[in-house]
C-alpha cells in the first residue's frame, strides 16, 4: 500500500485521560500512529495533510470494550465479526473484546486461531478475544489456559454461566497467575437464581415473574474475591449490578486483592421497574413483559444505580463495558421466562453514558477514562491512549446532539434493546482504527479519509 | 355498561367503575343461570377459543359454560395433543387462532405476561385465565361477587389470605380486587412464601395490605378467611419443612375459624389439599362458601364475556 497522506483532526477537543489531556487542540496522524498533538507549523510534514475539522466534537482514543458476545463461531444468526465489528465502529469503539461462550465455545487454541483469523477477514476494529475457564464452559476441567494464552487469549471466563465449583476457580485463579491474563465469572449463585427472570423485589413480586435477589450475585462474587485473595490471582468483577458488590470490591480493594471491575451502561441507568413497562415518552412505549429488558444480572434498583455511578467516580469500579449481547427476534419473542437474556448495546453505550454526565453525575473526562484508558488497563491492551507513537485509534462526538434510538438502523444483527425509540444525546460523528477511516456518520460506507 | 376495555389481563388496572359493572352484570347473569333453560342468544355467531396450557377443570368448564349459556361458540384448545407438542412458538399458536376467526380468546398460560404477548399479537379480545404466578382476574371477579352476595358491601371488610401467596395469583389478584373495593386485607402464612414486601403490593403503599405470620392473630374478627392452596413440591425446595407443621400453624380449622367474625365467609380457589391447609370439617361447614364460589364463577364470567364482547359486530 502506498504511504498515506497525513491527516490533521483540527480544533476538537481532545480528552485524553491516558495523558491528562483536556483542551482544544489539533491532531495529527500518519503511518497509522498518533504523530504529533498541536504540530508546530515547521513540524508539519510535507505535502498538504488533510485537514478534518472537529470543531466543536470531542476527540478522544478510541473506546475499548472488554466486553461484548460477537456471537462466533456458532451463532452467526445473532451476530457475526463482520456486523459486530461495524456495530462497534459506529458506537465509536475501536478495541472489542469478544467472550467465549459460543458453539463450539472458545476453550482451544485452534477455536480461538480461527475466530482471530476470521477477525482478519472480516473485522473492522481490533478484535481480542476471552478463552473459556472450563473445557465447554462445563465448570469441570480447567482449558488449556496456557496455550489459549499463548494464543491470544487476553483472559478467561465461563461467562454466561456461573462457575459454580470452587475449587475449580481457586485453581483457575492459582494456574493464571504464571499467566498475567485475569480470571473472571458470571458471579451469581445457581441455586439461588433457578428459574429467575428477574429482579427480586415489589416489582417481581406484582408482575409474579420468578425472581432472584442480589445476594445471588454478592455470594459468588464474594467467594470469589475470598479465593482471589488466598491465591493472590488476578480477578477482573464482570457486569457488577448491585450496591452491596460495590462494597465488596472496596473492600477487597483496600486488602490489597489484586481486583479490577466493569459495569455495563445499562446496569448504570435502568432499573426493574423497565419490566413493568414504560409509558413516557410516547416514541418509546414499552409493554409489561418486554423481553427486551430481560438481563442477566437483571437490572436492579434506583439505590443500586446510585452506588454503581458512585463506585465509578471514586475509582472501586475501573471502567465501562457493554456486555453487548446481540440476540435474534425468535430469540427474544417469547414468554418473558423464556426470552434469551441481554441487550444490543455497543451503539447506544455512549449515550448512555453520557447521560450520566449531561445529569451531572458524572463528569466527561472520567466518562472518556472508563471507556477507553480504564478498561484498557484491567486486561493490559495496548489501546485507550493518545500518547505519540501509539496505534491511531481515534473516536471523534458531538456529545449534545440528539438522536431517537432506532434499532433498524444498527449495524448489529442484534435490534434487542429497551431504548428503543428514546431521545439520547451524544452521536459518533468518525472513528479511526490504525488510521483508517472506519467509520464516517455522513457517508455510511466510510473510508475516505484514513491516514 | 360495556367495559371499555378489549382484554382482561391483569386486575391491578381495573377501575372501581369496572369492578362495580362486572358485579352488576353477574348478578344478571346468575338469574339466567337459574332459569330452566339456562341459555341466552347474546353473544350467538361469536367464537370463543379457550387455550388452556396448564390443567385446569374448574376454570376450563366454567368458561366453556359461561361462554355456552350466552350462546357463542366454544373450542377447546389443550396443550398436549396440539401443535405446541410440535414445538410451535406461542405467537405462531396465536396467529393460527387469529387466523381460525376467534373473537376472543381465554387463555391459561404457566408463563406470567403470556397473554400480554397474545394481546400484542392478536387482534381479538384476551381474557387472562390465569399465567403463572401472575394473575387470574376472573377468580378474583368471582371471588368479589361471591362475598358481595352475602355482605351486601366490601368496603371495610377484613379479609385474610392465608398460605402459600408467594406462588399464588389467586392472591395477587385477589388482593388487588378487595384493595380496590375498599377492604383491610391481611395476609398470612410462613415467611418463606410470603415476603415482607408484599405488603406494598397495592400502589407502593403499605397501609393497605398488612401481614401477620401468626395466624391466630390474623384471623381475630374476620370477615373473610381464604385459604389458598399449598403445593406439596414446596417442601423438596426448602420453603417448609413439612405438611404436618404447616397444617399445625396455617391450616383452616374450626377452632381457628371461631376466632374469626360469627358470620365469616370461609373461602377456598380449589382444587383442595384437605386435612392440610384446610380441615374437612370446616371446608363443608357453615362458614363455607367454597361451592357457590365455583357456581358464581360461571355467572362473573359469562358478565365477563358480555361485556367483552357485546357491542362488537359479529
Amino acid at each position: 500500500m502506498a504511504p498515506r497522506q497525513p491527516l490533521v483532526i483540527r480544533g476538537g477537543h481532545l480528552i485524553d485521560p491516558s495523558q491528562k489531556l483536556d483542551r482544544i487542540g489539533d491532531l495529527m496522524i500518519e503511518d497509522g500512529k498518533i504523530s504529533a498533538i498541536d504540530p508546530p507549523a515547521g513540524q508539519l510534514p510535507l505535502g498538504e495533510p488533510t485537514v478534518l475539522d472537529a470543531s466543536g466534537l470531542v476527540v478522544t482514543p478510541g473506546f475499548v470494550d472488554i466486553h461484548a458476545h460477537l456471537r462466533v463461531p456458532g451463532f452467526e444468526y445473532k451476530e457475526t465479526l463482520a456486523s459486530g465489528t461495524r456495530a462497534a465502529a459506529a458506537g465509536g469503539f475501536t478495541t472489542v473484546c469478544a467472550m467465549p461462550n459460543t458453539n463450539p465455545v472458545i476453550d482451544s487454541r485452534s477455536v480461538l486461531e480461527a475466530v482471530l483469523e476470521q477477525a482478519t477477514e472480516q473485522a473492522v476494529v481490533n478484535v481480542y478475544v476471552h478463552g473459556a475457564i472450563s473445557i465447554g464452559q462445563e465448570g469441570v476441567q480447567l482449558a488449556e489456559l496456557g496455550d489459549l494464552s499463548d494464543a491470544g487469549a487476553i483472559g478467561f471466563t465461563d461467562d454466561g454461566i456461573p462457575l459454580a465449583n470452587s475449587k475449580l476457580m481457586r485453581h483457575a485463579l492459582e494456574y493464571a497467575t504464571q499467566l498475567g491474563r485475569p480470571v473472571s465469572n458470571h458471579a451469581e449463585d445457581p441455586a439461588l437464581i433457578a428459574g429467575a427472570a428477574m429482579h427480586e423485589g415489589i416489582i417481581s413480586s406484582r408482575l409474579g415473574l420468578p425472581a432472584a435477589p442480589r445476594q445471588a450475585e454478592e455470594i459468588m462474587l464474594s467467594r470469589d474475591l475470598l479465593l482471589a485473595e488466598l491465591t493472590a490471582g488476578r480477578y477482573h468483577c464482570i457486569h457488577v449490578s448491585s450496591g452491596g458488590s460495590v462494597d465488596l470490591i472496596k473492600r477487597a480493594k483496600d486488602r490489597g486483592v489484586n481486583v479490577t471491575a466493569e459495569v455495563t451502561p445499562h446496569h448504570l441507568t435502568l432499573t426493574d421497574a423497565l419490566i413493568a413497562g414504560r409509558t413516557e415518552p410516547v416514541s418509546a412505549t414499552l409493554p409489561p413483559y418486554d423481553t427486551n429488558t430481560k438481563v442477566a444480572p437483571p437490572l436492579r434498583e434506583q439505590a443500586d444505580c446510585e452506588a454503581l455511578i458512585k463506585a465509578l467516580a471514586d475509582g472501586t469500579i475501573d471502567c465501562i463495558a457493554t456486555d453487548h449481547a446481540p440476540h435474534a427476534l425468535h430469540d427474544k419473542d417469547v414468554e418473558f421466562a423464556d426470552a434469551a437474556v441481554g441487550f444490543t448495546a455497543l451503539e447506544t453505550a455512549l449515550a448512555s453514558v453520557l447521560s450520566l454526565v449531561h445529569t451531572n453525575q458524572l463528569k466527561l473526562a472520567t466518562a472518556i477514562e472508563l471507556l477507553t484508558v480504564g478498561p484498557a488497563q484491567c486486561y493490559g491492551l495496548p489501546a485507550g491512549t493518545l500518547k505519540l507513537g501509539s496505534p491511531a485509534d481515534v473516536t471523534i462526538f458531538d456529545p449534545d446532539e440528539e438522536f431517537i434510538v432506532d434499532p433498524t438502523s444498527f449495524h448489529s444483527r442484534g435490534k434487542n434493546t429497551p431504548l428503543a425509540g428514546l431521545p439520547m444525546h451524544g452521536v459518533v460523528h468518525h472513528t479511526f482504527v490504525n488510521g483508517a477511516h472506519v467509520y464516517d456518520r455522513s457517508s455510511p460506507e466510510s473510508g475516505t479519509l484514513s491516514a | 355498561m360495556p367495559l371499555h376495555r378489549r382484554h382482561l389481563i391483569d386486575i391491578a388496572d381495573f377501575s372501581r367503575d369496572e369492578f362495580d359493572s362486572v358485579l352488576e352484570t353477574a348478578v344478571s347473569m346468575r338469574q339466567v343461570l337459574e332459569r330452566p333453560i339456562s341459555r341466552v342468544p347474546t353473544l350467538r355467531g361469536k367464537s370463543i377459543v379457550n387455550v388452556f396450557f396448564e390443567a385446569s377443570t374448574r376454570t376450563r368448564v366454567s368458561f366453556e359454560l359461561a361462554g355456552k349459556s350466552l350462546s357463542a361458540d366454544v373450542v377447546n384448545v389443550a396443550s398436549s395433543g396440539s401443535s405446541i407438542e410440535k414445538g410451535e412458538s406461542l405467537i405462531d399458536t396465536f396467529h393460527t387462532i387469529q387466523a381460525l376467526g376467534a373473537d376472543l380468546v381465554v387463555l391459561r398460560h404457566p408463563k406470567a405476561g403470556a397473554p400480554d404477548l397474545a394481546a400484542r399479537n392478536l387482534s381479538c379480545s384476551v381474557v387472562n385465565a390465569g399465567d403463572g404466578l401472575r394473575g387470574h382476574p376472573s377468580q378474583a371477579l368471582l371471588d368479589l361477587f361471591t362475598v358481595q352476595q352475602h355482605t351486601g358491601d366490601i368496603e371495610g371488610l377484613k379479609i385474610v389470605i392465608v398460605g402459600d401467596v408467594l406462588h399464588s395469583r389467586v392472591a395477587r389478584s385477589g388482593i388487588w380486587a378487595f384493595a380496590r373495593m375498599g377492604a383491610h386485607v391481611y395476609l398470612s402464612g410462613p415467611p418463606t412464601l410470603l415476603p415482607p414486601h408484599f405488603n406494598k403490593l397495592v400502589n407502593g403503599d403499605d397501609g393497605i395490605v398488612r401481614i401477620e405470620h401468626d395466624l391466630d392473630r390474623a384471623i381475630d374478627g374476620a370477615d373473610v378467611v381464604m385459604a389458598l392452596r399449598i403445593q406439596k413440591e414446596r417442601m423438596h425446595l426448602g420453603m417448609l419443612p413439612d405438611l404436618r407443621e404447616y397444617a399445625r400453624r396455617w391450616g383452616i380449622t374450626s377452632t381457628r375459624l371461631s376466632r374469626a367474625d360469627r358470620r365469616a365467609l370461609l373461602m377456598h380457589p380449589g382444587p383442595m389439599n384437605q386435612g392440610i391447609e384446610i380441615s374437612p370439617d370446616v371446608a363443608y361447614g357453615e362458614h363455607s362458601v367454597i361451592t357457590e364460589q365455583v357456581t358464581n364463577g360461571v355467572a362473573v364470567r359469562m358478565a365477563i364475556l358480555y361485556l367483552l364482547l357485546a357491542g362488537t359486530p359479529a
